[in-house]
């Protein structure tokens, strides 16, 4: 088990001939994650050479939309490396195939664009990961987006993250333990799929034993998460959240992230997840040392 | 971005919000021309900064004929305000006001879609207001495919209260502002006080605008020329012509990472670690980014090498997609370039992707300046230790 991808994901990639999406597609099967085939409307009929994970030649097909590699391939999931201007629609074009789970890694999508995105998605049954992530990896099964899949494997551990490389080095911290599930989520202003959406996932997924949220500052999902911690999480949770020495009015990088007024500090989100029992660690290595007490005591 | 209130004020006007004349100027010479081109009369000179509560300050100032704005300019101009030193002024048409408001629309992202905030009671501070008295404050949401059209703008000028006389006139303005919101990419737009002068017009007085940096990057190249670079800092510039994510901060160990969330966890393990080592601190955020290369790292070094206050460096990257073996390339690379230049211990920790490559390229290279660190505390530590014995 895993949340949102296994073994039998079929992924098609959307902007798989151009430079990013070739590159994860040779990286997403050499970790033996199913890519099935790809989109671009300019290159629809042709193909792409690449290997899979046991180094023999695979051919992948390019469609014209998403709905014919649907209909083809019977693809499931749709990661976007695609422009950020052109994002939007294709994530739309994805949405009216009905693709069950789209995974959107471009960054510096206009945030009134992901914000339509989301509104579009009201009703219909995507879901979206991202913008602005690494995408989601169940180690041993899958990868959907640009995560590592060399760091760590199979394990009891769900992670989510707003962070890619906070997620890797989590990863690493806690390699010889392994991973569910490590999901980021993205560190834009609006993302598909929040930390919230994840703990439910994990808390419904007999596999993950405990789990690590990480978070950092700007906005208020890591307080909404400690709410729904709360009231509906009974396994173990361990956080973390970057950006404690962050001053006030300055972006860190994410566009998500910047500490406005009192909102948004780290402080406060390591209040509001203490006080709902989560242990806080302040850095990665001593988060990863709560997490191996926990797991020691299950 | 933050747009100056004048900039803001240029922008309503193309949008066609009614607002008042209003001219820039950044010396008293300006100020006084700024005057006599508004008319001669009655003008308001107000310090552009991007901050709240210069009225308090004294940042804006009555004048009543073209050398008296010179004379309050004079006043304004260098003026401290909450630590923004006053480098413009805007050079405003009187107005008789009959009555404020005030409207905003911005980015609500805890729904992820757009609010929209009104109320019959404008002039003070929001925030006061949204505490003291919530019911003087109409929240409406909007959707961001609908937006605001004619049913939303009355339902925000109903919720807010205002006299059915004058809802029309207020509910046309709001979609105005609601044109500046999506034509020019605006995470807020906010008028406050949003006014009714004395001859019944609805008018813009003061506006704020914050602009999604990722929309004027992909669709806005004329928002390049709002950039204040005047009063950015010099190394903050430079970074940016080299295309990385720089941030300027008070402190004496420098840091170059990967990723956006472990630089800021970076700065926050160096902080710790300094506490122990004579109260050192980072001394800015870089992030090079997913895939940086060996002439990434050699900007970001040059940069960070620059900063006078810097004592040590930590180069903490976390190969993911980036490849270790490129890091180490590119900070051997960079202390090449540099030479002499480089006077500064750096302390690198590398894990990951080609890890052992690029720890052999550096433990190769044997530069003096550079430790090798196994792990980010380690490193952390090593840097904090550093920066203290040579500040």
């Amino acid at each position: 088990m895993s949340i949102y991808l296994n073994k039998d994901s079929k992924i098609i990639v959307q902007g798989i001939t151009g430079g990013m999406g070739a590159k994860h597609t040779a990286l997403m099967l050499d970790s033996g994650a199913q890519i099935v085939g790809g989109v671009n409307a300019r290159k629809a009929g042709t193909t792409v050479q690449h290997k899979d994970h046991e180094g023999n030649d695979v051919t992948l097909p390019v469609f014209g939309t998403v709905k014919e590699a649907m209909a083809e391939t019977g693809a499931n999931v749709s990661v976007l490396f695609v422009p950020p201007a052109f994002t939007k629609d294709a994530a739309i074009e994805a949405i009216d195939a009905d693709m069950p789970l789209i995974v959107v890694i471009t960054e510096g999508v206009p945030v009134q664009d992901t914000a339509e995105v989301w509104a579009y998605l009201a009703g219909k049954s995507t879901r979206m990961i991202g913008p602005n992530c690494p995408g989601i990896i169940t180690p041993g099964e899958s990868l959907a987006g640009i995560t590592p899949h060399t760091i760590t494997g199979k394990g009891p551990i769900g992670l989510v993250s707003k962070s890619g490389t906070l997620t890797y080095q989590m990863m690493y911290e806690l390699r010889d333990l392994g991973f569910s599930t490590a999901i980021g989520i993205g560190g834009d202003p609006i993302v598909g799929t929040t930390h919230i959406d994840a703990l439910e996932a994990f808390e419904n997924d007999p596999e993950t034993k405990a789990i690590v949220m990480i978070g950092e500052i700007g906005g208020d999902a890591e307080e909404r998460a400690a709410a729904y911690i709360k009231e509906h999480v009974t396994k173990p949770v361990v956080g973390y959240v970057a950006g404690f020495t962050a001053p006030e009015g300055k972006t860190m990088g994410h566009a998500g992230a910047i500490v406005s007024g009192s909102a948004g500090t780290a402080a406060a989100k390591k209040e509001a997840l203490e006080a709902v029992g989560v242990k806080v660690g302040k850095t990665p290595s001593e988060t990863a040392a709560l997490m191996r007490e926990i797991l020691a005591s299950l | 971005m933050d747009l100056f209130e004048y900039q803001a004020r240029d922008m309503f006007e193309k949008h066609g919000v009614p607002v008042l004349g209003g001219v820039v100027a950044t010396t008293p010479e300006e100020a006084a021309a700024a005057a006599e081109k508004l008319g001669g009369g009655t003008v308001v000179v107000k310090a552009q900064v991007k901050t709240g509560g210069r009225g308090k300050a004294g940042g804006v100032k009555l004048a009543h004929s073209p050398a008296e704005a010179a004379e309050k300019a004079g006043e304004i101009l260098g003026m401290d305000i909450k630590g923004h030193t006053v480098h413009r002024v805007m050079v405003a048409q009187g107005a008789k006001i009959a009555e404020e408001f005030y409207f905003s629309v911005l980015l609500d992202r805890a729904n992820r879609n757009y609010l929209a905030m009104c109320s019959v009671e404008g002039g003070m501070e929001i925030e006061q207001l949204a505490v003291e008295r919530p019911e003087a404050l109409a929240r409406v949401a909007v959707d961001p495919i609908v937006g605001i059209d004619e049913a939303k703008a009355q339902e925000i000028v109903t919720e807010a209260r205002f006299p059915e006389a004058l809802q029309a006139d207020v509910a046309a303005v709001i979609r105005q502002l609601w044109t500046v919101f999506t034509a020019e990419d605006a995470t807020l737009v906010e008028v406050n006080p949003l006014v009714r002068t004395e001859d019944g017009a609805i008018v813009a007085l003061d506006g704020k605008v914050t602009l999604d940096d990722n929309a004027s990057e992909v669709r806005h190249p004329d928002h390049e020329a709002l950039e204040d670079k005047a009063s950015s800092d010099p190394l903050e510039a430079k970074a940016k012509a080299s295309g990385l994510n720089y941030v300027k901060l008070d402190g004496e160990v420098g840091i170059i990472g990967n990723g956006a969330g472990l630089v800021m966890s970076t700065l926050d393990v160096v902080a710790y670690a300094g506490e122990n080592h004579g109260g050192v601190k980072p001394a800015n955020f870089l992030d090079i980014g997913g895939g940086a290369n060996a002439q990434v790292m050699a900007n970001g070094l040059d940069v960070i090498l620059n900063d006078p206050q810097v004592k040590s460096v930590f180069v903490n990257v976390f190969g993911g997609i980036t490849a270790c073996d490129e890091v180490a390339k590119g900070i051997v690379g960079a202390l090449e370039i540099l030479g002499d230049e480089a006077s500064k211990p750096l302390v690198v920790r590398l894990d990951g992707n080609n890890v052992d490559l690029g720890r052999a390229i550096l433990r190769e290279a044997n530069h003096p300046l550079v430790t090798l660190a196994e792990t980010m505390d380690g490193g952390a530590e090593k840097a904090a230790e550093l920066a203290a014995a040579a500040a």
